[in-house]
């Protein structure tokens, strides 16, 4: 590598209200280098391109300590707006493109080329009239860059997707003095032929010196066209390297490795499941949940068992069961205990005993403005009739009654708080995630499932929203299935875990196998296939 | 400090100084030279005339659809109950005020309903954009119900202009009808004994007593039935819709529910309103009525996304209460000046409503 | 969009070509049928209502030209909003109120014709400007919810506004005429009368008065350029100076014995104008194709401009035949307004071709985008509600003073709800709007509106009916329209892009 490098980020160490999430992190790309950014969800790489871009995100919360430096000099990037001025360009995992303009226009939004007019003397620039060849031929060449040839007055809108990502990327090669792109997951929303000549279309940039950072959760492309690359693990650098100097397995191994805690002990042997009796089961199970797509699963949970389902985000672990509660439109199969649900009829679930506990707490899980006793009975009123007395023709509250069973709840799960009727918005995470489990216990379901029980909860609180379910499992019998992006929660009291990979189950591994097991398995390989490749060289 | 602060931010400024306001011109209004009885009678009065009006902003609020500008459905459903109730005790050959009253409530109702039903599932289209749609779905209704007053063809000489006019009067006088049942001394005095508590005079205080219960009964019947099963799935769909539905609650029936129900209320309520007033207003005279009725529940201390039966006791009052002091004492300060009362009643309620817009709408954003 | 000769550099493999189906021309009509359909269903009702009224066309056509000339521009000003994405300007009726103050002032300090024009023009345009700039700066905090708060705050505004006409003025704020003063009061009156001092001021304006004016504008510009250019020892803007020759002969034309009575008329008759209007339809369609031969273009359609010269020298055709010369002969047309019009459909187009206009396009589209772009989303929308507010105040001071007379806490309240009727009814949208939709939309709402009440009369014997309908017309499409907006929006939801 000749001369400094485009980018080089020193001793990066960022915290938000005194959590810290990145901690001395560097990462340096030099010109034409396709340089991989890896690491599982949460281990830093939005934070660390948040720092690169300057987001608001990053100054409002205190700013971030280290150094970037940016083609040997170093620079303070303050806004979005100045990281374009140093030359930092973003091909975005959805498009920016305004599907009603020509791909002109898209390319160059924003910096259009414009010429004076009598009007532009008096109120400024903003008065020119638009220069449309200037800005076609400016296109043109950018498309040609990156070797498309393709009408520049076409509109985007009815463009094939791959085509939009061409349009996205020329749009950052036509800015003047680009050096460094950063595509952010870009093959994720592209077949598999349109994913495969982006991959050319990246070496093809490279090629003309410019410098790229490759944000993916698919190891194989990684493999296949990074120079080097860099792994974040819980906000921390785990290595950089050559891709040359690594196997995608020691990647894999690397990504996810960490000392995990069982919280239940297995003893020997797996506890025993009743493989006999299966309690949740799906069947070429699909859900379009915008963004967690499910795609044809096949998966069985067994009566007693806590089963996890982990994986990625966006891969559609959080589409299974948004599906099987009836919040998103599902096909297939989806049987509790035998019994098919009955899809399209919200709410057959819950009438299955299935309760659940949302991942998006206050955007699913509870009403804000409403008291903590008002949420907890409310699943069991409007699905059981409990808590109601009858007045005439009207089923009324029985508050003593909700009052009551919320203050054990209260008690039973540790939900610090001034009472019953203190209102869920004003608690902590923590307390809020336990209220909600509070509903979904007060519905005695057969099957508990909770999608991501810790996210944005303190460690402390953690650790006994883990309990507590681990306990209604031993305790009651009761099955359990755990939704979590966290792999180390998982593996701390799955007795199976199943890993998602879009929106199929990839892999159901024990919560012992190997962290590179795990990590394959996340970008969508096992790794009996990859060491079966390697034996065969 | 920081708890006057906080008390101030959740009373809310135009709040405070509206009630503030009030305070000032019951206190003045004595030095004006207008007597204090007066003032209480006028407050009582428009208090309860506009109550259930007000009142049914709450179910729609509550089941998610916002602030109800369209209750001139409900307004014109009521309107059309009244004429046809005075139209058959015209046929009937007497006056016979306590069965128009009745009559009106029981053809008014179930319009009101039909409408509310067909309203709620456009509603249910606009997610989002109702408060827009409306707006312009009321004016839309009250200019249609001119073509409708024109050609009903009524015959009672209460209701028809007298000699060759064309449709129903513009304002229909209720004295031989059920105009003062509840509220009017003059005409309570004329029944029988046992009804006389239905108005009566304190120290100078006309207290419409009758109509007083009546919409206190209307708001202990709504605050029961927001606490009844149907009640709370109805105020959730309303405050988070995801939640509703992951409990198995068809949110759609449920903002139906609550279109239903405000548009039975604005059709009891303008009956109500009607009743006290003395008089019929038809044409374009209700037009700017949902307006009013949003202004006193946002200033109540309701919000686009949440109202209380509360809200509406204290909205009726202060606003009502503002509106009704304001004009004697302006009309001692400058004799001129009668319409200046209107002109502030423009300014509060269009200022109320930009203001609660303004909370919610972009100031929130980022925080949802 | 097939291109067979790849580039040298492209080591890509080129994806499959795209094809874009074309339309047969039975699916091109049914589509521009259901595109219209909001449009077409009033082109029948306002036909139906005319057949009906018993009206003569000539009468219809007269009426409807008057009330064009009265309420285009008002109209036209909605369109910029639109553009930037805020939807319906409800809240041009604040600029509605600036007109109105400027020319109250202009009324109470005694002057009369252009100059009491000029001088409510001189107040009403900072007024205006400063009230766009804090209604757009509102926009700002109510993303999403422009056109109920528009809506509101144009009531508020009405507040205000009777306040300071009621109270203020001639109580705390001395006025010069005492016959403004109601009887006996304080406060304004509740209609001016403009006649006798600006009613018809516009309106008048001869066309040889506006080509002095043009020239005289084209010579001051012509001269300032030169004088810059020689200076910095560039060309000469031959552009500026082709087309001042160009103005100057036309000018020219007006002494010329026969022609001169066209442009010495008060009010350009219709026959007249269609004449007019061919001889510019032509030279503009000979400019183009003239201009593509020194020039070309492949996007250049001759056939469009062949249309536009045939249609032209149809259309003046048909004043020969006797029917259409009946109905045409009567009518004539404000030369002034109507030439404000045509300029403000002229800056519309002329504006989306700026680097502003191309800018507020982007925010319409997307505020995100926008703003990843580095265009400054907030400063581009309160430039939108500014000039929209100005053009709108600039309209109601046309149509102020071609009706006469005004009805000082009445002529502002029903603006914004009449003009985004007639918008809408020429089939704009919430989203989309364009210089055809809102003439369109002027010509049908103001048709129905002439003959609503006879053809009521004739169809229920009761002229009220169709003026009842007429209002529930206004109402309705506004509240049909901005349904069906909400509806598609729901069922298609918007492109939700990350921070």
């Amino acid at each position: 590598m000749d001369g400094p490098p485009i980018l080089s980020m020193k001793g990066i160490s960022k915290e938000y209200f005194g959590n810290r999430v990145l901690k001395d992190v560097d990462l340096v790309v030099g010109p034409g280098e396709i340089h991989a950014l890896v690491g599982e969800n949460g281990a830093g790489k939005s934070t660390l391109m948040n720092i690169l871009f300057g987001m608001p995100v990053i100054h409002t919360t205190g700013g971030f300590e280290g150094e970037v430096e940016i083609a040997g000099q170093a620079v303070k990037i303050m806004n979005p707006h100045e990281a374009m001025d140093h030359g930092i360009g973003m091909v975005h995992q959805e498009f920016m493109l305004i599907p009603d303009f020509t791909i002109a226009e898209n390319i160059k939004v924003g910096r259009e080329i414009g010429t004076p007019t009598v009007f532009s003397k008096i109120l400024g620039p903003s008065m020119d009239i638009l220069d449309r060849e200037a800005m076609s031929r400016d296109a043109k060449k950018a498309l040609s860059r990156i070797g498309m040839n393709i009408e520049d007055y076409v509109k985007v809108a009815g463009l094939p997707i791959g085509y939009k990502q061409f349009v996205e990327i020329a749009r950052e090669i036509d800015k003047t003095g680009i050096k460094l792109l950063v595509f952010d997951e870009p093959t994720a929303v592209l077949a598999e032929s349109e994913a495969e000549r982006l991959l050319e279309i990246m070496k093809l940039i490279a090629d003309q010196g410019i410098a790229i950072i490759f944000i993916t959760h698919r190891l194989d492309e990684v493999m296949a066209i990074a120079d080097s690359l860099t792994i974040l693990r819980d906000g921390e650098l785990v290595e950089r390297s050559s891709t040359r100097d690594m196997t995608v397995v020691e990647i894999a191994a690397k990504m996810i490795g960490r000392k995990v805690e069982r919280l239940v002990d297995l003893g020997d042997t797996c506890r025993v499941c009743d493989q006999e009796n299966v309690a949740l089961e799906l069947n070429n199970f699909s859900v379009d949940m915008p963004g967690e797509q499910v795609k044809g699963m096949n998966a069985s949970v067994y009566k007693g068992e806590i089963f996890g389902f982990g994986g990625l985000a966006g891969q559609g672990k959080i589409g299974i069961i948004n599906g099987i509660m009836g919040l998103f439109p599902a096909e297939g199969d989806a049987l509790v205990f035998g019994e098919k649900l009955r899809l399209e009829r919200l709410g057959d679930a819950l009438k299955h005993d299935v309760a659940f506990v949302s991942e998006d707490r206050r955007g699913v899980g509870l009403l804000l403005n409403e008291s903590i006793e008002r949420n907890i009975v409310f699943s069991a009123m409007q699905v059981h009739n409990q808590f109601l007395r009858r007045i005439g023709p009207m089923k009324m509250i029985n508050r003593k009654k909700a009052k009551k069973h919320a203050i054990d709840m209260i008690k039973l799960l540790d939900i610090r708080c001034t009472g019953p009727q203190q209102k869920t918005g004003s608690l902590s995470g923590g307390n809020q995630q336990k209220v909600c489990l509070a509903r979904a216990l007060t519905l005695n379901p057969k099957i508990l499932v909770v999608a991501e029980p810790t996210r944005g909860i303190d460690i402390g609180a953690k650790k006994l929203v883990l309990e507590h379910l681990v306990k209604m499992n031993v305790d009651e019998g009761m099955t359990i299935v755990i939704i979590s992006s966290e792999l180390v929660e998982l593996r701390s009291i799955c007795d199976r875990i199943a890993i998602v990979s879009e929106g199929k189950v990839e892999e159901i591994l024990p919560p012992d196998a190997s962290d590179a097991a795990f990590g394959l398995a996340m970008s969508g390989m096992s790794l009996a296939g990859v060491e079966g490749e390697v034996k065969d060289e | 400090m920081s708890n006057a602060k906080q008390t101030i931010q959740r009373i809310g400024w135009p709040r405070l100084i509206i009630a503030l306001f009030f305070i000032l011109l019951i206190v003045v209004s004595p030095f004006m030279g207008l007597k204090l009885s007066d003032v209480f009678s006028d407050v009582l009065r428009r208090w309860s005339m506009f109550g259930i009006l007000i009142l049914a902003m709450v179910p729609g609020v509550q089941s998610g659809i916002g602030l109800n500008f369209g209750v001139s459905l409900g307004i014109v459903a009521g309107l059309i109950g009244s004429t046809t109730a005075i139209e058959l005790s015209f046929q009937h050959g007497s006056p016979r005020p306590w069965t128009d009253l009745g009559f009106a409530l029981l053809i008014a109702i179930p319009i009101a309903a039909l409408l509310g039903l067909v309203y709620g599932m456009l509603l249910n289209r606009v997610k989002g954009s109702e408060m827009t749609v409306s707006t312009y779905v009321g004016f839309s209704v009250i200019a249609l119900s001119n073509i409708v007053w024109l050609l009903l063809p009524y015959k009672s000489g209460v209701l028809i202009w007298p000699i060759a006019g064309e449709g129903m009067r513009n304002t229909i006088n209720l004295e031989e009808s059920f105009g003062g049942l509840l509220s009017n001394p003059a005409v309570v005095e004329k029944m029988p004994t046992a009804l006389r508590w239905l108005a009566f005079e304190v120290g100078g205080v006309v207290v419409p007593f009758g109509m007083i219960l009546f919409f206190l009964f209307m708001c202990l019947a709504v605050w029961l039935f927001l606490r009844s099963k149907k009640g709370i799935a109805m105020s959730a769909a309303g405050e988070n819709e995801l939640f509703t539905r992951s409990n198995a609650i068809d949110v759609n029936q449920m903002r139906i529910l609550g279109t239903v129900l405000s548009t039975v209320l604005g059709a009891i309520g303008i009956i109500m309103y009607a009743q006290v007033f003395g008089f019929l207003q038809l044409y374009n005279a209700p037009l700017m009525m949902g307006f009013q009725c949003v202004a006193a529940v946002l200033i109540g201390g309701a919000t686009t996304r949440r109202a209380s039966v509360t809200n509406v006791i204290v909205g009726a009052l202060l606003f009502q209460g503002i509106l009704t002091t304001s004009l004697p004492v302006i009309k001692r300060l400058m004799p001129s000046g009668s319409t200046l009362s209107e002109v502030v009643r423009i300014i509060i309620s269009n200022g109320i409503i930009l203001y609660a817009l303004s909370k919610t709408k972009g100031g929130n954003q980022i925080e949802k | 969009m097939k291109n067979n000769n790849d580039m040298n550099q492209s080591v890509v493999s080129q994806p499959d070509v795209i094809v874009m189906q074309p339309e047969t021309p039975m699916q091109k009509t049914l589509s521009w049928i259901f595109e219209n359909k909001v449009m077409l269903m009033f082109v029948a009702l306002c036909v139906g209502a005319v057949a009906v009224s018993g009206n003569t066309v000539g009468f219809v056509l007269g009426n409807v030209l008057v009330r064009f000339g009265r309420n285009g521009f008002t109209v036209l000003s909605l369109l910029i909003p639109v553009l930037a994405g805020m939807g319906l300007n409800f809240s041009i009726v604040i600029g509605a109120i600036a007109a109105q103050t400027g020319l109250f002032f202009a009324v109470d300090w005694g002057l009369t014709g252009m100059t009491g024009m000029l001088v409510a023009f001189l107040i009403t345009t900072p007024l205006t400007m400063l009230f766009g700039f804090g209604v757009g700066r509102l926009f700002n905090k109510m993303k999403g919810a422009e056109m109920i708060a528009g809506l509101i705050l144009g009531f508020f505004a009405d507040g205000l506004y009777q306040l300071f006409f009621l109270y203020i003025l001639g109580g705390l704020l001395p006025v010069r005429t005492n016959n403004l003063i109601i009887p006996g009061g304080i406060g304004i009156k509740n209609t001016i009368d403009l006649t006798g001092n600006m009613k018809y001021a516009l309106d008048l304006v001869k066309l040889v008065d506006l080509l002095l004016v043009l020239v005289a504008l084209l010579a001051v510009i012509a001269v300032i350029q030169t004088v810059v250019r020689l200076k910095n020892k560039q060309s000469l803007p031959l552009k500026t100076l082709i087309l001042l020759v160009l103005v100057a002969l036309v000018y020219g034309l007006t002494f010329v014995p026969g022609l001169s009575d066209y442009f010495r008329t008060d009010r350009l008759p219709l026959v007249n104008a269609i004449e007019m209007g061919m001889a510019m339809a032509i030279v503009y369609a000979l400019w183009k194709i003239i201009a593509n031969r020194v020039n070309p273009d492949k996007r250049f359609k001759l056939g469009r401009y062949l249309i536009i010269v045939a249609v032209a020298v149809g259309l003046f055709a048909l004043t020969y035949v006797p029917f259409f010369y009946d109905v045409i002969k009567s009518s004539s047309i404000a030369v002034l307004p109507f030439a404000l019009i045509a300029g403000l459909c002229v800056f519309n187009q002329v504006f989306l071709s700026t680097r502003l206009g191309q800018n507020m396009r982007t925010v319409g589209q997307s505020q995100v985008i926008a703003n990843a772009s580095g265009i400054h989303v907030d400063r581009v929308r309160v430039i939108a509600m500014i000039m929209s507010t100005v053009l709108a105040g600039w309209g109601q001071l046309i149509y102020l003073q071609n009706l006469g007379t005004f009805a000082t806490y009445g002529a502002h309240l029903q603006v914004g709800q009449f003009a985004i009727a007639a918008l809408l009814v020429g089939g704009a949208s919430v989203q989309k709007a364009t210089n055809k939709q809102a003439i369109t939309g002027i010509i049908l709402f103001h048709t129905l509106f002439i003959v609503a009440p006879e053809a009521g009369a004739k169809l229920f014997n009761n002229a009220m009916i169709g003026e009842y309908f007429r209002v529930f017309v206004s109402y309705g499409v506004i509240a049909l329209s901005l349904a069906m907006h909400a509806w598609q929006r729901k069922k298609k939801p918007e492109l939700e892009l990350p921070k």
